[in-house]
Protein backbone atom coordinates (compact mmCIF):
# COMPACT_ATOMS: atom_id res chain seq x y z
CA UNK A 1 0.00 0.00 0.00
CA UNK A 2 1.04 3.66 -0.73
CA UNK A 3 1.43 6.28 1.91
CA UNK A 4 1.97 9.76 1.17
CA UNK A 5 3.99 11.69 3.72
CA UNK A 6 4.91 15.52 4.06
CA UNK A 7 8.00 15.61 6.28
CA UNK A 8 11.67 16.38 7.30
CA UNK A 9 14.24 13.84 6.73
CA UNK A 10 13.20 11.04 5.00
CA UNK A 11 16.08 9.15 2.90
CA UNK A 12 16.75 7.47 0.57
CA UNK A 13 19.61 6.91 -2.29
CA UNK A 14 18.34 9.31 -4.15
CA UNK A 15 18.47 11.73 -1.40
CA UNK A 16 21.09 12.56 0.78
CA UNK A 17 20.39 13.82 4.09
CA UNK A 18 22.34 16.66 3.14
CA UNK A 19 19.93 17.38 0.30
CA UNK A 20 17.33 17.06 2.92
CA UNK A 21 18.43 19.16 5.18
CA UNK A 22 19.42 22.22 2.49
CA UNK A 23 15.83 21.51 1.14
CA UNK A 24 14.27 21.89 4.10
CA UNK A 25 11.12 19.85 3.64
CA UNK A 26 11.19 16.50 1.59
CA UNK A 27 8.03 14.72 0.04
CA UNK A 28 8.20 10.97 0.99
CA UNK A 29 6.29 8.54 -1.48
CA UNK A 30 6.56 5.50 0.48
CA UNK A 31 6.15 2.53 -1.99
CA UNK A 32 5.58 -0.75 -1.87
CA UNK A 33 8.66 -1.85 -1.58
CA UNK A 34 11.18 0.92 -1.84
CA UNK A 35 10.88 4.17 -0.47
CA UNK A 36 11.86 7.89 -2.82
CA UNK A 37 11.97 10.98 -1.89
CA UNK A 38 12.22 14.20 -4.06
CA UNK A 39 13.23 17.38 -2.89
CA UNK A 40 10.56 20.19 -2.95
CA UNK A 41 11.11 23.28 -4.59
CA UNK A 42 9.59 25.80 -2.36
CA UNK A 43 6.50 27.42 -4.25
CA UNK A 44 5.28 24.24 -4.90
CA UNK A 45 2.44 24.50 -2.45
CA UNK A 46 0.82 26.96 -4.09
CA UNK A 47 -0.31 24.30 -7.18
CA UNK A 48 -4.05 24.05 -6.62
CA UNK A 49 -5.44 21.52 -8.56
CA UNK A 50 -9.20 20.85 -8.81
CA UNK A 51 -11.45 18.86 -6.71
CA UNK A 52 -13.02 16.46 -8.31
CA UNK A 53 -13.62 12.41 -7.77
CA UNK A 54 -9.86 10.71 -8.55
CA UNK A 55 -7.98 13.44 -7.36
CA UNK A 56 -6.46 11.81 -4.51
CA UNK A 57 -5.42 8.87 -7.30
CA UNK A 58 -4.04 11.52 -9.44
CA UNK A 59 -1.66 12.92 -6.50
CA UNK A 60 -1.11 9.31 -5.03
CA UNK A 61 0.75 8.11 -8.51
CA UNK A 62 2.01 11.52 -10.03
CA UNK A 63 3.63 13.17 -7.51
CA UNK A 64 6.43 11.18 -6.93
CA UNK A 65 8.09 12.78 -10.14
CA UNK A 66 6.77 16.00 -10.82
CA UNK A 67 4.71 18.64 -9.56
CA UNK A 68 0.83 18.75 -10.47
CA UNK A 69 1.28 22.39 -12.53
CA UNK A 70 2.22 19.86 -15.34
CA UNK A 71 -1.45 19.20 -15.66
CA UNK A 72 -2.68 22.57 -15.31
CA UNK A 73 -0.08 23.97 -17.91
CA UNK A 74 -0.96 20.99 -20.53
CA UNK A 75 -5.00 22.12 -20.67
CA UNK A 76 -7.69 22.21 -21.48
CA UNK A 77 -6.30 20.93 -25.29
CA UNK A 78 -6.15 17.25 -24.74
CA UNK A 79 -9.34 14.96 -25.48
CA UNK A 80 -9.54 12.11 -23.43
CA UNK A 81 -7.44 10.13 -25.70
CA UNK A 82 -4.58 12.94 -25.47
CA UNK A 83 -4.87 12.27 -22.09
CA UNK A 84 -4.83 8.68 -22.26
CA UNK A 85 -1.72 8.89 -24.46
CA UNK A 86 0.06 10.93 -21.76
CA UNK A 87 -0.80 7.92 -19.32
CA UNK A 88 0.77 6.08 -21.39
CA UNK A 89 3.88 7.77 -21.81
CA UNK A 90 4.22 8.08 -18.18
CA UNK A 91 3.61 4.30 -17.72
CA UNK A 92 5.86 3.22 -20.92
CA UNK A 93 8.85 5.93 -21.57
CA UNK A 94 9.27 7.19 -17.93
CA UNK A 95 8.38 4.15 -15.58
CA UNK A 96 5.69 5.67 -13.72
CA UNK A 97 4.62 2.70 -11.75
CA UNK A 98 0.64 3.92 -11.40
CA UNK A 99 -1.77 1.27 -10.09
CA UNK A 100 -3.36 -0.56 -12.41
CA UNK A 101 -6.62 -0.28 -10.32
CA UNK A 102 -6.53 4.12 -10.11
CA UNK A 103 -5.43 4.36 -13.98
CA UNK A 104 -9.78 4.89 -14.71
CA UNK A 105 -9.63 7.20 -11.90
CA UNK A 106 -6.92 9.31 -13.10
CA UNK A 107 -7.83 9.22 -16.82
CA UNK A 108 -11.56 10.38 -15.42
CA UNK A 109 -10.10 13.38 -13.67
CA UNK A 110 -8.18 14.34 -16.18
CA UNK A 111 -10.48 14.28 -19.14
CA UNK A 112 -13.41 15.81 -17.38
CA UNK A 113 -11.45 18.87 -15.13
CA UNK A 114 -8.84 19.42 -17.58
CA UNK A 115 -10.30 17.78 -20.85
CA UNK A 116 -10.86 19.54 -24.09
CA UNK A 117 -14.26 21.12 -23.76
CA UNK B 1 22.89 49.98 -30.28
CA UNK B 2 20.66 52.67 -29.61
CA UNK B 3 20.85 52.20 -26.04
CA UNK B 4 18.75 55.51 -24.74
CA UNK B 5 16.20 54.20 -27.55
CA UNK B 6 16.05 51.07 -26.03
CA UNK B 7 15.79 52.51 -22.25
CA UNK B 8 12.56 54.66 -23.56
CA UNK B 9 10.80 52.16 -24.78
CA UNK B 10 11.71 50.01 -21.90
CA UNK B 11 9.73 52.85 -20.08
CA UNK B 12 6.65 52.67 -22.23
CA UNK B 13 6.49 49.71 -22.56
CA UNK B 14 5.61 49.64 -18.77
CA UNK B 15 3.83 52.32 -18.75
CA UNK B 16 1.32 50.73 -20.86
CA UNK B 17 1.47 47.90 -19.14
CA UNK B 18 -2.00 46.68 -18.63
CA UNK B 19 -0.41 44.29 -20.76
CA UNK B 20 -4.01 42.62 -22.29
CA UNK B 21 -2.56 39.08 -21.45
CA UNK B 22 -1.23 39.38 -18.20
CA UNK B 23 -3.14 36.52 -15.89
CA UNK B 24 -1.21 35.19 -12.99
CA UNK B 25 0.66 38.46 -11.58
CA UNK B 26 2.33 40.82 -14.37
CA UNK B 27 3.74 38.87 -16.49
CA UNK B 28 3.63 38.88 -20.36
CA UNK B 29 2.46 36.12 -22.36
CA UNK B 30 1.79 35.34 -25.49
CA UNK B 31 -2.04 35.44 -25.77
CA UNK B 32 -2.02 32.14 -28.20
CA UNK B 33 -0.68 30.28 -25.06
CA UNK B 34 -3.58 27.76 -24.03
CA UNK B 35 -5.24 28.98 -20.90
CA UNK B 36 -4.41 26.22 -18.17
CA UNK B 37 -0.54 27.53 -19.36
CA UNK B 38 -1.86 31.38 -18.92
CA UNK B 39 -3.01 30.78 -15.85
CA UNK B 40 -0.67 28.17 -14.12
CA UNK B 41 2.08 30.72 -15.00
CA UNK B 42 3.64 32.49 -11.36
CA UNK B 43 6.49 34.99 -10.41
CA UNK B 44 8.60 32.23 -8.36
CA UNK B 45 12.64 32.98 -7.36
CA UNK B 46 14.40 29.95 -7.10
CA UNK B 47 17.47 30.62 -4.91
CA UNK B 48 20.04 32.58 -6.19
CA UNK B 49 17.38 33.60 -9.13
CA UNK B 50 15.29 36.56 -9.61
CA UNK B 51 11.84 36.06 -10.70
CA UNK B 52 11.00 33.95 -13.38
CA UNK B 53 8.12 32.76 -14.97
CA UNK B 54 7.40 29.51 -13.52
CA UNK B 55 5.95 26.77 -16.14
CA UNK B 56 6.40 23.64 -13.20
CA UNK B 57 8.06 23.68 -10.04
CA UNK B 58 9.37 20.21 -10.19
CA UNK B 59 11.07 19.35 -12.38
CA UNK B 60 11.96 22.92 -12.30
CA UNK B 61 11.10 24.48 -15.30
CA UNK B 62 10.92 28.46 -14.97
CA UNK B 63 10.72 30.85 -18.36
CA UNK B 64 12.90 34.40 -18.82
CA UNK B 65 10.67 37.35 -18.56
CA UNK B 66 10.61 39.12 -22.08
CA UNK B 67 12.14 42.61 -20.64
CA UNK B 68 15.80 40.73 -19.70
CA UNK B 69 15.81 40.21 -23.76
CA UNK B 70 16.15 43.74 -24.03
CA UNK B 71 19.88 43.70 -23.41
CA UNK B 72 22.08 41.59 -25.81
CA UNK B 73 23.50 38.94 -22.89
CA UNK B 74 21.02 37.34 -20.38
CA UNK B 75 21.87 37.80 -16.85
CA UNK B 76 22.83 34.33 -14.67
CA UNK B 77 19.94 35.53 -12.49
CA UNK B 78 17.57 35.65 -14.93
CA UNK B 79 18.74 32.89 -17.32
CA UNK B 80 16.05 29.71 -17.85
CA UNK B 81 15.91 26.81 -15.89
CA UNK B 82 15.04 23.61 -17.64
CA UNK B 83 15.41 20.05 -16.32
CA UNK B 84 13.62 16.92 -17.51
CA UNK B 85 14.62 14.88 -13.72
CA UNK B 86 13.56 15.40 -10.51
CA UNK B 87 17.19 14.89 -8.39
CA UNK B 88 19.60 18.09 -9.12
CA UNK B 89 22.83 17.64 -7.67
CA UNK B 90 24.00 20.40 -5.71
CA UNK B 91 27.80 19.34 -6.20
CA UNK B 92 30.68 20.65 -4.57
CA UNK B 93 33.33 21.82 -7.08
CA UNK B 94 36.42 20.18 -4.69
CA UNK B 95 34.83 16.80 -5.41
CA UNK B 96 33.64 17.33 -8.82
CA UNK B 97 34.91 14.94 -11.30
CA UNK B 98 34.64 14.48 -14.90
CA UNK B 99 35.30 10.71 -16.90
CA UNK B 100 35.63 10.24 -20.12
CA UNK B 101 36.14 6.90 -21.76
CA UNK B 102 34.13 4.25 -23.84
CA UNK B 103 34.88 2.44 -26.39
CA UNK B 104 36.56 4.38 -28.92
CA UNK B 105 38.41 6.31 -26.09
CA UNK B 106 42.04 5.70 -25.77
CA UNK B 107 42.51 5.56 -22.29
CA UNK B 108 40.39 6.27 -19.65
CA UNK B 109 40.80 9.65 -18.14
CA UNK B 110 38.95 11.46 -15.35
CA UNK B 111 39.64 14.97 -14.41
CA UNK B 112 38.59 17.47 -11.65
CA UNK B 113 37.67 20.85 -11.77
CA UNK B 114 41.47 22.63 -11.19
CA UNK B 115 42.92 19.92 -13.64
CA UNK B 116 40.18 20.70 -16.25
CA UNK B 117 41.05 25.01 -15.69
CA UNK B 118 44.70 24.56 -15.83
CA UNK B 119 45.96 21.86 -18.20
CA UNK B 120 44.08 23.00 -21.05
CA UNK B 121 43.75 26.43 -23.15
CA UNK B 122 40.63 28.45 -21.73
CA UNK B 123 38.14 29.93 -24.31
CA UNK B 124 35.55 32.18 -24.30
CA UNK B 125 32.43 32.25 -26.89
CA UNK B 126 29.62 34.40 -26.68
CA UNK B 127 26.18 31.72 -27.86
CA UNK B 128 22.18 31.33 -27.46
CA UNK B 129 21.48 28.38 -25.25
CA UNK B 130 17.27 27.71 -26.25
CA UNK B 131 15.70 24.63 -25.58
CA UNK B 132 14.43 22.84 -28.27
CA UNK B 133 10.31 23.40 -27.21
CA UNK B 134 11.63 27.19 -26.90
CA UNK B 135 7.06 28.60 -27.73
CA UNK B 136 5.78 25.25 -27.98
CA UNK B 137 3.10 27.05 -25.69
CA UNK B 138 2.34 28.99 -28.83
CA UNK B 139 1.68 26.15 -30.95
CA UNK B 140 -1.60 25.96 -32.80
CA UNK B 141 -3.00 23.43 -32.25
CA UNK B 142 -1.50 22.91 -29.01
CA UNK B 143 1.18 20.13 -28.11
CA UNK B 144 1.51 18.30 -25.17
CA UNK B 145 5.05 19.05 -22.64
CA UNK B 146 6.31 22.29 -21.27
CA UNK B 147 4.57 24.88 -22.37
CA UNK B 148 6.84 27.44 -23.06
CA UNK B 149 6.64 31.08 -23.92
CA UNK B 150 9.53 32.84 -25.63
CA UNK B 151 11.65 33.12 -22.59
CA UNK B 152 13.89 29.52 -22.87
CA UNK B 153 16.35 30.87 -23.95
CA UNK B 154 19.32 33.34 -23.14
CA UNK B 155 22.62 34.30 -24.31
CA UNK B 156 25.84 34.05 -22.41
CA UNK B 157 29.60 34.44 -22.55
CA UNK B 158 31.14 30.84 -21.53
CA UNK B 159 34.19 30.21 -20.31
CA UNK B 160 35.71 26.74 -20.33
CA UNK B 161 38.07 24.20 -22.55
CA UNK B 162 37.44 22.98 -26.00
CA UNK B 163 35.75 19.34 -25.22
CA UNK B 164 38.59 18.69 -28.58
CA UNK B 165 41.43 19.30 -26.32
CA UNK B 166 40.10 17.28 -23.69
CA UNK B 167 39.03 14.37 -25.69
CA UNK B 168 42.13 14.37 -27.39
CA UNK B 169 43.84 13.94 -23.44
CA UNK B 170 42.01 10.80 -23.46
CA UNK B 171 42.72 10.07 -27.50
CA UNK B 172 39.87 9.36 -30.09
CA UNK B 173 40.39 5.98 -32.08
CA UNK B 174 39.42 6.11 -35.42
CA UNK B 175 35.75 4.44 -35.41
CA UNK B 176 34.39 7.11 -33.08
CA UNK B 177 31.19 8.00 -34.16
CA UNK B 178 29.58 9.71 -31.56
CA UNK B 179 30.49 11.46 -28.09
CA UNK B 180 27.77 11.16 -25.57
CA UNK B 181 27.36 12.95 -22.09
CA UNK B 182 25.55 12.23 -19.11
CA UNK B 183 25.17 14.69 -15.84
CA UNK B 184 24.61 14.49 -12.23
CA UNK B 185 21.14 14.86 -12.31
CA UNK B 186 19.14 11.88 -11.52
CA UNK B 187 15.34 10.68 -12.24
CA UNK B 188 13.10 10.23 -9.47
CA UNK B 189 12.64 7.01 -9.86
CA UNK B 190 14.34 3.94 -11.07
CA UNK B 191 12.45 3.09 -13.67
CA UNK B 192 12.84 6.70 -15.56
CA UNK B 193 15.67 7.12 -18.40
CA UNK B 194 18.37 8.99 -17.01
CA UNK B 195 18.98 11.95 -19.44
CA UNK B 196 22.06 11.18 -21.46
CA UNK B 197 22.64 12.80 -25.01
CA UNK B 198 25.21 12.54 -27.84
CA UNK B 199 26.17 14.76 -30.57
CA UNK B 200 28.53 13.23 -33.63
CA UNK B 201 31.83 13.35 -33.45
CA UNK B 202 32.76 16.63 -35.73
CA UNK B 203 30.36 18.52 -34.02
CA UNK B 204 32.61 17.06 -30.58
CA UNK B 205 35.48 18.04 -32.72
CA UNK B 206 34.62 21.50 -33.80
CA UNK B 207 36.46 24.65 -31.91
CA UNK B 208 33.55 25.57 -30.68
CA UNK B 209 32.30 23.14 -28.84
CA UNK B 210 33.40 23.45 -24.79
CA UNK B 211 33.16 22.32 -21.43
CA UNK B 212 32.14 25.21 -19.40
CA UNK B 213 32.43 25.97 -16.06
CA UNK B 214 31.87 30.04 -16.17
CA UNK B 215 28.51 32.34 -17.81
CA UNK B 216 29.65 36.30 -17.93
CA UNK B 217 32.28 36.04 -15.55
CA UNK B 218 30.91 33.88 -13.21
CA UNK B 219 30.43 30.29 -11.96
CA UNK B 220 27.85 28.63 -13.72
CA UNK B 221 24.72 28.95 -11.23
CA UNK B 222 23.59 25.81 -9.90
CA UNK B 223 20.57 25.57 -11.82
CA UNK B 224 22.29 25.85 -15.29
CA UNK B 225 24.95 23.03 -14.47
CA UNK B 226 27.46 24.14 -11.93
CA UNK B 227 30.28 23.01 -11.86
CA UNK B 228 31.04 22.46 -15.68
CA UNK B 229 28.37 21.58 -18.61
CA UNK B 230 28.51 21.13 -22.29
CA UNK B 231 28.49 24.27 -24.69
CA UNK B 232 27.49 23.42 -28.24
CA UNK B 233 27.10 26.17 -30.32
CA UNK B 234 24.03 26.66 -32.50
CA UNK B 235 22.57 23.60 -31.55
CA UNK B 236 19.63 23.79 -29.16
CA UNK B 237 20.00 23.34 -25.46
CA UNK B 238 19.12 19.96 -25.07
CA UNK B 239 22.64 18.93 -25.86
CA UNK B 240 24.20 21.02 -23.41
CA UNK B 241 24.28 18.60 -20.88
CA UNK B 242 24.63 19.99 -17.57
CA UNK B 243 26.21 18.95 -14.29
CA UNK B 244 28.61 16.96 -16.78
CA UNK B 245 29.81 13.68 -14.85
CA UNK B 246 31.06 11.50 -18.18
CA UNK B 247 31.91 11.89 -21.37
CA UNK B 248 31.36 8.28 -23.52
CA UNK B 249 33.42 7.71 -26.76
CA UNK B 250 31.14 5.62 -28.92
CA UNK B 251 31.46 3.34 -32.03
CA UNK B 252 27.65 2.58 -32.10
CA UNK B 253 24.73 5.41 -31.91
CA UNK B 254 23.41 6.41 -28.58
CA UNK B 255 20.36 4.60 -27.93
CA UNK B 256 17.62 5.77 -24.67
CA UNK B 257 14.48 7.80 -24.69
CA UNK B 258 15.66 11.46 -24.47
CA UNK B 259 17.59 10.44 -28.45
CA UNK B 260 14.91 8.42 -29.47
CA UNK B 261 11.92 8.72 -29.62
CA UNK B 262 12.79 12.63 -27.65
CA UNK B 263 13.81 15.11 -29.55
CA UNK B 264 12.92 14.44 -32.83
CA UNK B 265 11.46 15.97 -36.28
CA UNK B 266 9.77 14.50 -39.10
CA UNK B 267 11.99 13.62 -41.71
CA UNK B 268 11.95 16.33 -44.40
CA UNK B 269 9.82 18.64 -42.54
CA UNK B 270 12.72 22.00 -42.48
CA UNK B 271 15.05 23.32 -43.92
CA UNK B 272 18.31 24.52 -43.51
CA UNK B 273 18.54 21.78 -40.77
CA UNK B 274 22.28 20.28 -39.98
CA UNK B 275 22.39 16.62 -40.71
CA UNK B 276 23.27 13.76 -37.18
CA UNK B 277 23.23 10.72 -39.78
CA UNK B 278 23.77 8.39 -36.97
CA UNK B 279 20.78 9.09 -35.16
CA UNK B 280 18.82 9.52 -38.70
CA UNK B 281 15.76 6.95 -39.77
CA UNK B 282 13.28 6.87 -42.71
CA UNK B 283 10.51 8.70 -40.26
CA UNK B 284 12.23 11.26 -38.40
CA UNK B 285 15.68 12.84 -37.13
CA UNK B 286 16.84 14.59 -34.14
CA UNK B 287 16.57 18.02 -33.62
CA UNK B 288 19.96 19.73 -33.89
CA UNK B 289 20.45 23.99 -34.92
CA UNK B 290 18.51 26.67 -34.24
CA UNK B 291 16.41 28.20 -36.99
CA UNK B 292 16.69 31.63 -37.49
CA UNK B 293 14.59 33.75 -35.28
CA UNK B 294 13.78 36.87 -33.76
CA UNK B 295 11.66 38.38 -30.77
CA UNK B 296 10.59 41.38 -30.55
CA UNK B 297 10.79 43.34 -26.95
CA UNK B 298 10.25 47.15 -27.57
CA UNK B 299 6.22 46.71 -29.00
CA UNK B 300 3.55 43.85 -28.36
CA UNK B 301 0.46 42.95 -29.64
CA UNK B 302 -2.35 45.08 -28.88
CA UNK B 303 -0.14 48.08 -27.58
CA UNK B 304 -1.47 51.56 -28.16
CA UNK B 305 0.80 54.72 -30.01
CA UNK B 306 -0.11 57.87 -31.02
CA UNK B 307 -0.05 58.94 -34.64
CA UNK B 308 3.14 61.02 -35.93
CA UNK B 309 5.39 59.64 -32.90
CA UNK B 310 8.19 57.92 -32.93
CA UNK B 311 7.22 54.27 -32.83
CA UNK B 312 10.84 51.64 -32.23
CA UNK B 313 10.46 48.46 -33.38
CA UNK B 314 13.69 46.60 -31.27
CA UNK B 315 14.48 43.51 -30.20
CA UNK B 316 16.92 40.31 -30.93
CA UNK B 317 17.56 38.33 -33.67
CA UNK B 318 19.72 34.54 -34.10
CA UNK B 319 20.26 31.63 -35.82
CA UNK B 320 22.15 28.27 -35.44
CA UNK B 321 25.59 29.44 -35.86
CA UNK B 322 25.76 31.41 -38.90
CA UNK B 323 24.93 34.58 -37.91
CA UNK B 324 22.37 37.21 -38.31
CA UNK B 325 22.38 38.77 -42.18
CA UNK B 326 19.14 41.44 -41.74
CA UNK B 327 16.76 42.33 -39.63
CA UNK B 328 13.46 43.78 -41.74
CA UNK B 329 10.56 45.71 -41.00
CA UNK B 330 7.38 45.28 -43.29
CA UNK B 331 4.32 47.88 -42.19
CA UNK B 332 2.08 47.23 -45.65
CA UNK B 333 1.69 43.30 -44.89
CA UNK B 334 4.39 42.34 -45.90
CA UNK B 335 4.73 43.91 -49.46
CA UNK B 336 7.77 45.85 -48.61
CA UNK B 337 10.67 45.52 -46.25
CA UNK B 338 12.83 47.88 -44.64
CA UNK B 339 16.27 46.89 -43.04
CA UNK B 340 16.86 47.29 -39.25
CA UNK B 341 19.63 48.74 -38.25
CA UNK B 342 21.74 46.05 -36.14
CA UNK B 343 23.66 46.42 -32.90
CA UNK B 344 27.08 45.05 -32.01
CA UNK B 345 28.61 41.75 -33.52
CA UNK B 346 29.25 39.71 -30.51
CA UNK B 347 29.51 36.58 -32.70
CA UNK B 348 27.75 33.96 -35.15
CA UNK B 349 26.40 32.37 -32.08
CA UNK B 350 25.19 34.95 -30.11
CA UNK B 351 22.11 37.66 -30.06
CA UNK B 352 22.01 40.46 -32.58
CA UNK B 353 19.92 43.36 -31.40
CA UNK B 354 18.46 45.70 -33.98
CA UNK B 355 16.19 48.57 -34.18
CA UNK B 356 14.16 50.22 -36.29
CA UNK B 357 11.96 53.65 -35.62
CA UNK B 358 9.08 54.70 -37.61
CA UNK B 359 6.34 57.29 -37.33
CA UNK B 360 2.82 55.93 -37.93
CA UNK B 361 1.25 58.29 -39.99
CA UNK B 362 -2.70 57.80 -39.28
CA UNK B 363 -4.91 56.15 -36.19
CA UNK B 364 -6.06 53.02 -36.65
CA UNK B 365 -4.34 49.39 -36.61
CA UNK B 366 -1.11 49.24 -37.86
CA UNK B 367 0.49 45.60 -38.40
CA UNK B 368 4.14 45.20 -37.71
CA UNK B 369 6.17 42.36 -38.97
CA UNK B 370 9.50 41.56 -38.38
CA UNK B 371 11.61 38.75 -39.89
CA UNK B 372 15.78 37.54 -39.68
CA UNK B 373 17.76 36.04 -42.49
CA UNK B 374 20.85 34.41 -41.03
CA UNK B 375 24.12 34.91 -42.95
CA UNK B 376 23.35 31.46 -44.84
CA UNK B 377 20.37 32.68 -46.28
CA UNK B 378 17.89 31.24 -44.00
CA UNK B 379 14.88 33.20 -43.20
CA UNK B 380 12.02 33.09 -40.70
CA UNK B 381 8.70 31.38 -41.87
CA UNK B 382 5.26 32.32 -42.54
CA UNK B 383 3.36 30.11 -41.07
CA UNK B 384 4.22 27.50 -38.44
CA UNK B 385 5.50 23.89 -39.29
CA UNK B 386 3.76 21.78 -37.66
CA UNK B 387 5.37 18.87 -35.64
CA UNK B 388 4.29 17.10 -33.10
CA UNK B 389 6.87 17.34 -30.11
CA UNK B 390 6.30 21.82 -30.34
CA UNK B 391 10.24 22.54 -31.81
CA UNK B 392 11.01 25.46 -33.92
CA UNK B 393 8.72 27.92 -33.82
CA UNK B 394 9.97 30.80 -35.75
CA UNK B 395 7.45 32.60 -37.34
CA UNK B 396 7.25 36.35 -38.51
CA UNK B 397 5.27 37.91 -35.93
CA UNK B 398 2.47 40.15 -36.75
CA UNK B 399 2.21 42.80 -34.09
CA UNK B 400 -1.11 45.11 -34.32
CA UNK B 401 -0.46 48.31 -32.79
CA UNK B 402 -3.63 50.23 -31.98
CA UNK B 403 -2.58 53.93 -33.13
CA UNK B 404 -4.68 56.54 -31.39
Amino acid sequence: MKNFVIGLGATSPRATAARAARTGAVLACALAFAFTTVPVIAGEEKVQIATAPGVDQVRANCIACHSLDYIQMNSPFLDRKGWEAVITKMEKAFGAPIRAEDKDAILNYLATAYGKK
Amino acid sequence: MHRRNVLTAAAGFAATSALPLARAAQIWQPGEMADGALDSALLEALPGKRELIKRSFRPPNFETPIEYFRAAITPNDAFFVRYHLGSIPDAAAASWRVRVGGAAAGTPVELNLVQLQREFEPVEIVAVCQCSGNRRGMFQPHVQGVAWGVGAMGNARWKGVRLRDVLKRAGVKPDALEVAFNGADEPAMEGTPDYIKSIPLDRALDENTLIAWEMNGAPLPRWNGFPARIIVPGWTATYWVKHLTDIDVRTKPQGGFWMIPAYRLPAGRFSGIDRFPSQENATNVPITNMLVNSLVTSIHDGMRVHAGQPVEVAGIAWDGGSGIRTVQVSLDHGQSWSDAPLGKDLGRFSFRQFSYTFKPDRTGTQLVLVKATSQRGETQVSDLVPNPAGYHHNVIPRIALAVA
